[in-house]
C-alpha cells in the first residue's frame, strides 16, 4: 500500500490499521477495505450480495468500539483497527466455534482445499478445534438430481439464502430457528431440495463457502496441489471475489 | 499412533511392568494362551480391537465420497482402501470400463503402494529379527540397529519405501491421504516430469529388490531350522488374472487347499457372499471368515503374499517369475506352508512391483489425458475387491435411489488371517512355553510369528512391532497363571 498514514484525512476517507482508505458515499468499512485491497477476514460477506452480519469474523475496532465491518457504514474520520493480535485471536475463536458447531470432517470432505472455512482456519493459524465438539445430528438432503445439501457442514452464513432470493430470484433457502436451533431449510412444502427449482448453474448452488451445498458427483475432481487454497491464501482470494456481472443482470 | 506412556520402554524396547490399568491395553494387541490340564496350550487367542464402527459411520454419506472416507481407516494402507472403494464406486456409477490411462494409473498407484508397504514391513519391522536373531538384544533389534550394522540394507529399505511413496505422491498429490480416484477414472494426468524422475531411479529399485529377495532366499535355505517355525497347513485365497497369473488390482478369486488343489477358481468377486461366510466369536471383535464350501471348522484360509505366490500359476514379469519358480522348488512344487515364508513371498512381490512399475512407466498411455469414462445407469450395489499388501480386501456398498449409502460391509485382509494368526500363536507357544511362566523369549517369538502376517491391526493400530503387546496364560480352569506386557517401541 502506498497510502501514508500521516497524510491529512480528507473528507471521504477512513484509516484502517493506520492506512488512509478512501470511500464512496454509501460504502461500508468492508467495501472500502476491499476496494483498497485490504483484507478484513470475512466468511458471510460476498460483494454483490446484501451484507448480513452473520459470522462476526469481520469484527473491527472503530474509534474504540467493536463493529462488524460488513454492515457498518464508512464515515469520514473513522479510525479502524483490524489486523491486531486481539482481534485475530477473537476471529480464531469464532472460527473454532464454527468448526465444532457442525460436523466438519475435512479429510473426507470434497470441498477440502477449496473451502473458505478451512482456508480461514489456516489463515488464522488454527491448529486444533479447542472447544468441545457439538456433534449435532443434521440431515443430508440428496433428493435433488444435481445439487446436494449436506447440513453437517453448514455454517449458517446465509449466502445461499441471499443468492437464491436476490440474484437467482428463486428463494429456495431460509434459515429457521434461532441460536443453537438455527438450521438451513428449503422453502418447499416437503422441505426437500428435489422439490425446489434450484439448478446446477444457480448462484445459490455455487456460492456455499463450505461443502454444504455441492454439485453432485463432482467430488475430488480438482487434484491436490491444484485446489484454490493449495496455491493462494484466503487473504488474497477474498479480495477478488464478487458476484459475476451477468448474474446480477439476470436478477 | 501407539500410546506408549512409559518413556523407559522407548529406550529399552521391552520391560516388565506391573499390570493394572487395563485401559492402557485397550486397542492394543493382547494374546490369551489357554492351558489344558497337562499344561499344553489348548487354544490361543489374539484379541484385536477392530474398528468396526466404520461401517456404521459411512451410512448416510453420498457414495462418491467413500474412497476418501475409507482411506482414513489406515495410515499405512490408505491407497488400498481408496482403490477397493473406487472400484465399488465405479460400479455404483454404472461404469463398466475405465480408460486405458486411468486403469494404468490405478495399477501404477497400487504397485507403488504395495512396494512401499512391503519395504516398510520387511526392512523396518522384520529384518532386525532375521539379521540379529529372534531372541537377540531388543535394544539392537530394530531399524537403528540395522542401520548401524548393515547400513547398505537399511538404506536400501528406506529408499525403496520412499520410491513407493513418490509414486503415490505423483498420482494422488500427497504421500499419504491424497486424492486420485474419481467415479470412473482418475483426477489428474501423470506429468512427464514425474515419469522421468521415477524412471531415473527404477534400475536401483530393481537391484535392491533383487538383493532383498536374495537375503530372504538365504534365510530359508541356510536356516532350515526355521522351516517349522509356526508352520501349519492351510487353505489359501487370492485373486488371479484370467490366465491364473499373480494379480493385485483386478481378477477372479481362487482358493486352493493345502495340497494346492483349487477349491474354486476364477470366481467373480461380486459373488463373494456365496463363497465366504463370517463367523462371530464372543471373545473377539474381529470376525472369522471361512470358505462356505468347507464350513467354519475347516474353511479358514490365509491371504496375503504367501497365499498369492502359492496360488498363482505364473508371474507376468521375468525376474519375479524366476523367483517364484525357486520358491515353488523349495516347497517341492506344492504350496509352501512356512509362516516365515510370508517374508520371502513378500519380496518376490516387491520384485514384481518394481518390474511392473518399470513396464508401466515406459507405456505411452501412462501420461495420457483421457482420464474418465462416461457414467452409465447408477446401480444399487457396488463391490470392489483388490489384493492389498496384506491380502484380499473386500469393500461392498449398497446405496438408495438418492445415491446415499445404506449399508457397507468390509472384509479387511487382516481379518482373513485371523484364524491363521491364532494357529501360529498356538504352534509357537507350544514349542516355546517353558513351564507356566511367560518368558521374554516366548513373547518375542510370538511377536515374530504374528508379525509375519504384517497384520494391520484394526487398520488403525498399525504395525505390531510398535504396539504394546500383552500375553496372558490361563490354566484349565480359566485362572490367570501369568501375564507379561511389552510396551510399544515408541517413535510411531
Ligand atoms: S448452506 Fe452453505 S451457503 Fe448456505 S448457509 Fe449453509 S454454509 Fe452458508
Ligand atoms: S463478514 Fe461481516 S459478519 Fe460475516
Ligand atoms: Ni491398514
Amino acid at each position: 500500500m502506498t497510502y501514508e498514514s500521516n497524510k491529512a484525512i480528507d473528507a471521504n476517507s477512513i484509516t484502517i490499521d493506520g492506512e488512509t482508505v478512501p470511500f464512496d458515499a454509501g460504502q461500508t468499512i468492508m467495501d472500502a477495505a476491499l476496494a483498497a485491497k485490504i483484507h478484513i477476514p470475512h466468511l458471510c460477506h460476498y460483494p454483490g450480495l446484501t451484507p448480513a452480519g452473520n459470522c462476526r469474523l469481520c469484527m473491527v475496532e472503530m474509534n474504540g468500539e467493536s463493529v462488524a465491518a460488513c454492515v457498518t457504514q464508512a464515515q469520514s474520520g473513522q479510525q479502524v483497527s483490524s489486523n491486531t493480535p486481539e482481534l485475530n485471536a477473537a476471529r480464531l475463536a469464532i472460527t473454532q466455534m464454527l468448526f465444532v458447531e457442525g460436523n466438519h470432517i475435512c479429510p473426507s470432505c470434497e470441498k477440502s482445499g477449496n473451502c473458505r472455512l478451512q482456508a480461514m482456519g489456516y489463515y488464522l493459524g488454527m491448529l486444533e478445534e479447542h472447544f468441545h465438539q457439538f456433534n449435532p445430528r443434521r440431515e443430508i438432503d440428496a433428493s435433488h438430481s444435481t445439487v446436494l445439501l449436506d447440513r453437517d457442514r453448514c455454517i449458517l452464513c446465509d449466502l445461499c439464502v441471499r443468492a437464491s432470493r436476490d440474484i437467482d430470484k428463486k428463494n429456495v433457502f431460509a434459515i429457521a430457528g434461532r441460536g443453537i436451533h438455527a438450521r438451513l431449510v428449503v422453502n418447499t412444502a416437503s422441505g426437500k431440495l428435489g422439490d425446489s427449482n434450484i439448478e446446477e448453474n444457480d448462484l445459490a448452488a455455487k456460492i456455499c463457502p463450505v461443502g454444504a451445498i455441492l454439485i453432485r458427483e463432482r467430488s475430488f475432481d480438482s487434484p491436490v496441489g491444484e485446489r484454490i487454497y493449495d496455491r493462494r491464501s484466503i487473504s488474497d482470494t477474498a479480495l477478488t471475489e464478487h458476484v459475476p456481472e451477468k448474474e446480477v443482470d439476470r436478477g | 499412533m501407539t500410546d506408549s506412556k512409559s518413556t523407559e520402554s522407548a529406550a529399552t524396547g521391552t520391560r516388565r511392568i506391573a499390570i493394572d490399568p487395563i485401559t492402557r491395553i485397550e486397542g492394543h494387541g493382547k494374546i490369551t494362551l489357554m492351558l489344558d490340564s497337562d499344561n499344553h496350550i489348548q487354544e490361543a487367542r489374539l484379541h484385536i480391537v477392530e474398528f468396526r464402527g466404520f461401517e456404521k459411520f459411512i451410512q448416510g454419506r453420498p457414495y462418491w465420497e467413500v474412497p476418501f472416507f475409507v482411506q482414513r481407516l489406515c495410515g499405512i494402507c490408505p491407497v488400498s482402501h481408496q482403490l477397493a472403494a473406487a472400484k465399488a464406486v465405479d460400479q455404483l456409477a454404472g461404469i463398466e470400463q475405465l480408460t486405458p490411462t486411468a486403469t494404468k494409473l490405478r495399477r501404477l498407484l497400487h504397485f507403488g503402494q504395495i512396494l512401499q508397504s512391503h519395504a516398510l514391513h520387511f526392512f523396518h519391522l522384520s529384518s532386525p529379527d532375521f539379521l540379529f536373531g529372534f531372541g537377540s538384544d531388543p535394544m539392537r533389534r530394530n531399524i537403528a540397529g540395522v542401520l548401524e550394522k548393515y547400513p547398505d540394507i537399511a538404506m536400501q529399505g528406506i529408499k525403496m519405501r520412499k520410491y513407493g511413496q513418490q509414486i503415490i505422491e505423483a498420482i494422488t498429490g500427497k504421500r499419504i491421504h491424497g486424492t486420485g480416484t474419481l467415479p470412473g477414472g482418475m483426477n489428474r494426468q501423470l506429468s512427464q516430469t514425474w515419469r522421468d524422475a521415477l524412471l531415473a531411479d527404477i534400475e536401483d529399485i530393481l537391484e535392491w529388490s533383487e538383493n532383498a529377495l536374495r537375503l530372504n532366499e538365504q534365510i530359508h535355505t541356510e536356516h532350515p531350522e526355521q522351516a517349522d517355525f509356526a508352520m501349519f497347513h492351510s487353505n489359501y485365497l487370492s485373486l488371479v488374472d484370467n490366465t491364473g497369473a499373480l494379480e493385485f488390482y483386478h481378477g477372479g478369486l481362487r482358493a486352493c487347499d493345502s495340497g494346492g488343489t483349487p477349491i474354486f477358481d476364477h470366481q467373480d468377486y461380486c459373488d463373494y457372499r456365496q463363497i465366504l461366510r463370517e463367523e462371530v466369536r464372543a471373545w473377539s471383535y474381529m470376525k472369522f471368515p471361512y470358505l462356505q464350501q468347507l464350513g467354519n471348522e475347516r474353511g479358514w484360509y490365509r491371504v496375503g503374499p504367501l497365499a498369492r505366490v502359492n496360488n498363482c500359476d505364473a508371474i507376468t514379469t521375468p525376474l519375479a517369475e524366476a523367483a517364484r519358480r525357486r520358491f515353488k522348488a523349495f516347497g517341492g512344487e506344492g504350496p509352501v506352508h512356512n509362516t516365515l515364508a510370508y517374508h520371502w513371498a513378500r519380496m518376490i512381490e516387491v520384485l514384481h512391483c518394481a518390474e511392473s512399475i518399470q513396464r508401466l512407466l515406459h507405456e505411452n498411455e501412462i501420461t495420457g489425458t483421457d482420464l474418465t469414462a462416461e457414467k452409465g445407469d447408477r446401480r444399487q450395489q457396488g463391490i470392489g475387491v483388490i489384493e492389498a499388501p496384506r491380502g484380499t480386501l473386500f469393500h461392498d456398498y449398497t446405496v438408495n435411489d438418492e445415491g446415499i449409502i445404506t449399508k457397507a460391509n468390509l472384509i479387511v485382509s487382516t481379518t482373513s488371517n485371523n484364524q491363521a494368526m491364532n494357529e501360529s500363536i498356538r504352534s509357537v507357544a507350544n514349542r516355546y512355553l517353558d513351564g507356566r511362566e511367560i518368558t521374554e523369549a516366548l513373547l518375542n517369538h510370538l511377536e515374530v510369528a504374528v508379525r509375519a502376517y504384517d497384520p494391520c491391526l484394526s487398520c488403525a493400530t498399525h504395525a505390531l512391532g510398535k504396539m504394546p503387546l500383552q500375553v496372558e496364560l490361563l490354566d484349565a480352569t480359566g485362572t490367570l497363571v501369568h501375564r507379561l506386557v511389552k510396551q510399544g517401541g515408541g517413535g510411531n
